[in-house]
């Protein structure tokens, strides 16, 4: 191969080689490689477009810090991932990466015109500049300036891939298998501890295996590690998220390194719970921030190093280093000694270790002390250098086509700050290391801030004889934020770090400010004139990396997103065309359409039926609580409004629930089996809420009444059974009860058989139609419900769904909680005034009914609303006024609750909250719509059978 | 994910096995009707938000269904203890 591959060295597998492309163009590279270090291989160095100017950017690093070099990579329909790092992205035979932010092509880029307008787009351009008009912003300023200022397309498609997800648990969590965590690993092989070793990359090693030396330890400690029995080694694995009582987030990446990925899982999420946690992620290397510092062939000194002896890539044919710390030599005599021509060694100290010049020296490298670069030759690639000493005087040119930087060290403490562990300024390295910890958690080897790799000068920028106002000057390479920006906020005012992070977006790019935010607090401190730790530093969050939201919904979509509960008789629904809808988690049936039917004509007809002849329906989903205890009438009397002591077992009576400030919360109609046993039901949405407020009541305020609370919404299936002939349908099927009017009067519950399946059998009615509510076994639910039907067939039984269901109720005044009622409507609001027990002493609520504001005069009202066009159906959540012609904005005295279509009728019906309604019996009152306002008239809330006749026979 | 230790069950279980339920000892007067709107208000409505420890409910739904009481800390978001229902404030 030719180019920069040297001909030993390396990690790499050179017996196999692999063929991808990157924007169209086919390469080959060795097993191993990542996308950076075989493109590197091929001579490749300008990999993207910066994201506000359009500059030409290189590799910056090697690992999961790189800025720059972001890339989308495809692999089939749905299968398109953007904002790699080109670093992170192992090649495979066939993989296709493409370059993002750019039009058309990446080495011309329209949008580069930016860079020459960089003196126009300061921090905070786009704040100040698209401010007015405000109509322009949605469909001018917001499209262009995503369309020119960006990372990569998001992904249209479905993704087709699925995702795995598991709970760990061990003793000891280790995150980062450099040289430190592996040795912590080691100390725990052996014992019974179960440990976890995660590392993001595909190899454990870390920062070894960049280092030859290190090698034969490594190949050694690993073998140990895999021999151990109570070590999980996992890799490609990134701990994203450190969260409450060490709880640890990490997403292994399973396939996307396969050239086959094959039917498994494409990621899998750890959520681990660990005893103990060692963080060892090691530290980056900081920039060095001087005009230039971005173009392709500008890098990390160690980068370099981990091309050259990881990948046996030389990262130019002639390279130079820019440092400010011992380690960037180390890096420039690796690269000296593998045969790569070392340009000069420019240092930005006037001393340095006498071992480092006597070095450089025997490999013939010439160096700079006290010197900076103070400019970059080359737009696409480094041609040259300029130099000069202390910042002054002329600039000499040194020849080279890479420049290496070594600003010095940033431990990680990423994880160390999600924990909430508590940091400590070191001013001798210029970063931040952990200090206290909040969790069982200790940080070893470099992200301690303890290395061995040298010491330096820490700095904020080079020295230069520029005008500060006129160079680029880089510090955080992926938002495209410059020196001059930071000093720029600081100018205009900014003091707090956070709020100079957000103006100038230093920091706050995908890469989250790894190689960036030491170097902006550093400016800001020196433009602040005040020391870094009184300028605080900016709060890291999870993902360390970015993660896929794939990993993290894992089976949580779809049908699996949230629970879907059906009621026993749904098969027979769905058999029998129903269409459906949700009611909280219930899937419910909403009508019968019969062929092309519409909705309406559906429901008419549903209607009819039951106030007809006769109709059938699911009601399982009621919320049903069964009430057991020598206590139970003396609870349930506390709970509800109404009184209860005085039901005799047999009786069916309907409760009215309040929370303890008053308004309603829930209803429903509950029996009396026996003395001590109630069946309770409740609303299908409010059932587990109300067992709560029950059991929270029963547990803590009166622990003493003895009484037992069970859930069995699921253990009934109930058929409500309405309309006229409804007890001529049924009483064939039951046994042991007396069906007539006067052993079963209306509200009575009675216990028997029906099909010969025990049943406890209510005479109650949510329809105004003489009506049964037959409770049997879930599991016998949908046989009784055919036996109905088929002996139904000769009465003209129709199965109806919730929405005649609900126009039913309407005509007859019958409120729906949570529909009619918002959490701020009182039983008198309501009308329920009847529901409340006068001679109670107390219930849950009764005192916040004598509060001031709920016995005021003119609060909202539930009233019945009919317009004065029978034909006009209100729109339900629709604003109600008195005078339609007032002045814009209205005074809105109330709003619609429900409104329907009235079969029965022939016209439309509608509820209405309104203020003081029940004292404008009569009077019209108006809905503003678009373009009119619809009249109509305050009236009573029971507009069929108000005298409630056809409910006793 | 916190752990909270459930003094019913005696163990640290995740928290999505528990729902909050509010400031503790807030007792529901024996007599309502003898309180005047000002001191039902206090009760109905008035909780003491504090920055640090605070004393509050938690029912563990989705184990044994018991609430019991804890003192956690609201700023660093840490359990000090929990206590079952009943017993006097920590």
């Amino acid at each position: 191969m030719t180019g920069f591959r040297l001909q030993l060295g390396g990690r790499v597998d050179r017996s196999r080689t692999v063929t991808f492309s990157f924007d169209g163009v086919r390469y080959q590279g060795f097993a191993g490689d990542t996308l950076a270090s075989a493109l590197l291989a091929n001579g490749v160095s300008l990999f993207g477009r910066s994201f506000k100017y359009h500059r030409p950017r290189g590799l910056l690093a090697a690992g999961s810090e790189e800025p720059n070099a972001l890339v989308s990579v495809t692999r089939g329909p749905g299968r398109f991932t953007p904002n790699l790092r080109a670093t992170g992205v192992e090649i495979y035979e066939g993989l296709e990466a493409v370059s993002q932010n750019r039009w058309p092509s990446l080495k011309t880029d329209l949008g580069a015109v930016n860079d020459r307008l960089g003196m126009f787009l300061p921090a905070g351009f786009y704040n100040k500049t698209f401010m007015w008009p405000r109509s322009f912003w949605d469909k001018l300023y917001e499209p262009a300036i995503r369309k020119m200022a960006g990372l990569g397309d998001a992904p249209t498609e479905e993704d087709p891939d699925h995702y795995a997800a598991t709970y760990a648990h061990c003793d000891l969590l280790i995150v980062g298998a450099g040289p430190a965590g592996i040795e912590a690993a080691l100390e725990a092989c052996g014992t019974d501890k179960r440990v976890v070793l995660i590392d993001e990359q595909d190899e454990l090693g870390g920062g070894a295996l960049s280092d030859p030396a290190q090698w034969a330890w490594l190949a050694d400690s690993v073998a140990r590690l895999e021999q151990a029995g109570n070590v999980t080694l996992l890799t490609r694995t990134t701990a994203f998220g450190y969260y409450h009582d060490n709880f640890i987030g990490a997403v292994e990446r399973l396939t996307d390194h396969m050239t086959q990925p094959g039917e498994g899982a494409r990621e899998k999420l750890w959520r681990i719970r660990a005893g103990e946690v060692v963080l060892a992620q090691g530290a980056i290397e900081r920039p060095l921030v001087f005009a230039g510092n971005d173009v392709p062939g500008v890098m990390l000194a160690s980068a370099a190093r981990t091309y050259l002896h990881r990948h046996g890539v030389a990262v130019g044919k002639s390279v130079a280093l820019m440092a400010a710390h011992d380690s960037g030599w180390h890096d420039a005599f690796a690269h000296a000694r593998a045969g790569v021509k070392v340009a000069a060694i420019i240092d930005v100290r006037s001393e340095v270790d006498g071992a480092l010049r006597v070095e450089a020296a025997a490999l013939g490298i010439t160096v700079h002390l006290g010197s900076s670069v103070i400019g970059v030759n080359g737009r696409h690639r480094v041609n040259g250098i300029e130099v000069c000493v202390g910042g002054r005087g002329a600039a000499t040119r040194i020849a080279c086509d890479t420049l290496l930087m070594a600003g010095g060290w940033t431990p990680s403490v990423h994880l160390w700050s999600h924990s909430k562990g508590s940091l400590a300024w070191r001013d001798d390295i210029g970063a931040y290391v952990p200090d206290k910890p909040n969790e069982n958690v200790r940080c070893v080897g470099a992200c301690s801030g303890k290395w061995d790799f040298g010491k330096g000068q820490v700095i904020d920028m080079l020295p230069t004889p520029r005008s500060p106002a006129r160079i680029k000057a880089f510090v955080d390479f992926q938002n495209d934020v410059t020196a001059k920006d930071i000093k720029l906020a600081v100018r205009e005012g900014f003091r707090s770090i956070e709020h100079i992070k957000r103006y100038t977006t230093n920091g706050m790019a995908t890469d989250q400010g790894k190689t960036s935010n030491l170097n902006g607090l550093q400016i800001a401190s020196q433009a602040l004139g005040r020391p870094v730790v009184d300028v605080g530093l900016t709060t890291f969050r999870p993902p360390y990396t970015p993660q896929t939201f794939g990993a993290l919904a894992g089976h949580a979509k779809d049908a699996l997103f949230q629970p879907l509960r059906k009621s026993p008789i749904d098969g027979w629904a769905e058999a029998n065309g129903a269409v459906f809808e949700l009611v909280a988690q219930w899937r419910r049936a909403r009508y019968f359409p019969r062929g092309r039917e519409s909705m309406l004509a559906a429901v008419n007809r549903e209607c009819r039926a039951v106030r007809s002849a006769v109709g059938m329906f699911d009601a399982s989903t009621l919320g049903k609580i069964e009430v057991v205890g020598p206590d139970a009438a003396e609870f349930l009397n506390r709970m509800y409004t109404n009184p209860w002591k005085g039901l005799e077992p047999g009786r069916c009576r309907y409760g009215l629930l309040l929370k303890e400030d008053g308004f309603i919360t829930d209803d429903g109609v509950s029996a009396r089996l026996a003395p001590d046993r109630f069946h309770l039901t409740t609303t299908t949405g409010g059932a587990a809420r109300v067992l709560n407020m029950m059991e929270d009541y029963l547990q803590t305020e009166w622990p003493d009444l003895n009484v037992w609370l069970t859930s069995t919404t699921e253990q009934w299936a109930v058929i409500a059974v309405q309309g006229p002939l409804a007890r001529g349908v049924i009483a064939p099927l039951v046994e042991g009860i007396d069906l007539s009017p006067d052993a079963f009067p209306h509200m009575a519950v009675r216990e028997g058989t029906i099909c010969g399946v025990p049943t406890r059998l209510f005479r109650v009615s949510f329809t105004g139609e003489l009506g049964f509510e037959i409770n049997v076994p879930a599991a016998y639910g949908r046989a009784v419900w055919e036996a109905i039907h088929a002996a139904g067939k000769p009465f003209g039984i129709v199965p109806y769904g919730t929405e005649a269901m609900h126009v039913l109720r309407a005509e007859k005044g019958f409120i729906i909680v949570g529909q009619d009622t918002d959490g701020t409507v009182t039983p008198d609001d309501a009308g329920l005034g009847w529901a409340v027990g006068k001679k109670k002493p107390d219930f849950v609520g009764k005192r916040s009914l004598a509060r001031p504001d709920i016995v005021a005069a003119g609060r909202k009202q539930l009233v019945g609303l009919l317009t004065d066009d029978p034909a006009e159906v209100l729109e339900e959540g629709a604003q109600i006024v008195a005078d339609p012609n007032q002045a814009v904005p209205m005074t809105m005295i109330g709003h619609v609750t429900s409104s329907y279509w009235s079969e029965a009728l022939g016209r439309s019906i509608a509820l209405a909250v309104v203020a003081g309604g029940r004292g404008r019996m009569g009077e019209a009152l108006f809905v503003p719509m678009p373009g009119r306002a619809i009249r109509a008239t305050v009236s009573g809330m029971v507009f069929h059978d108000a005298e409630g006749a056809r409910l006793n026979v | 994910m916190m752990l909270i230790h459930c003094p019913y069950c005696g163990e640290r279980r995740p928290e999505i096995e528990f729902a909050y339920a509010g400031e503790a000892h807030v007792a529901r007067p024996v007599d309502p009707s003898a309180y005047t709107d000002e001191e039902w208000e206090r009760f109905l409505f008035i909780r003491a938000n504090p920055r640090g420890r605070h004393n509050e409910r938690w029912r563990h739904i989705h184990g044994c269904g018991r609430f019991f009481n804890a003192v956690r800390d609201t700023v660093t978001d840490k359990f000090e203890t929990t206590y079952k229902a009943g017993e006097p404030r920590k």
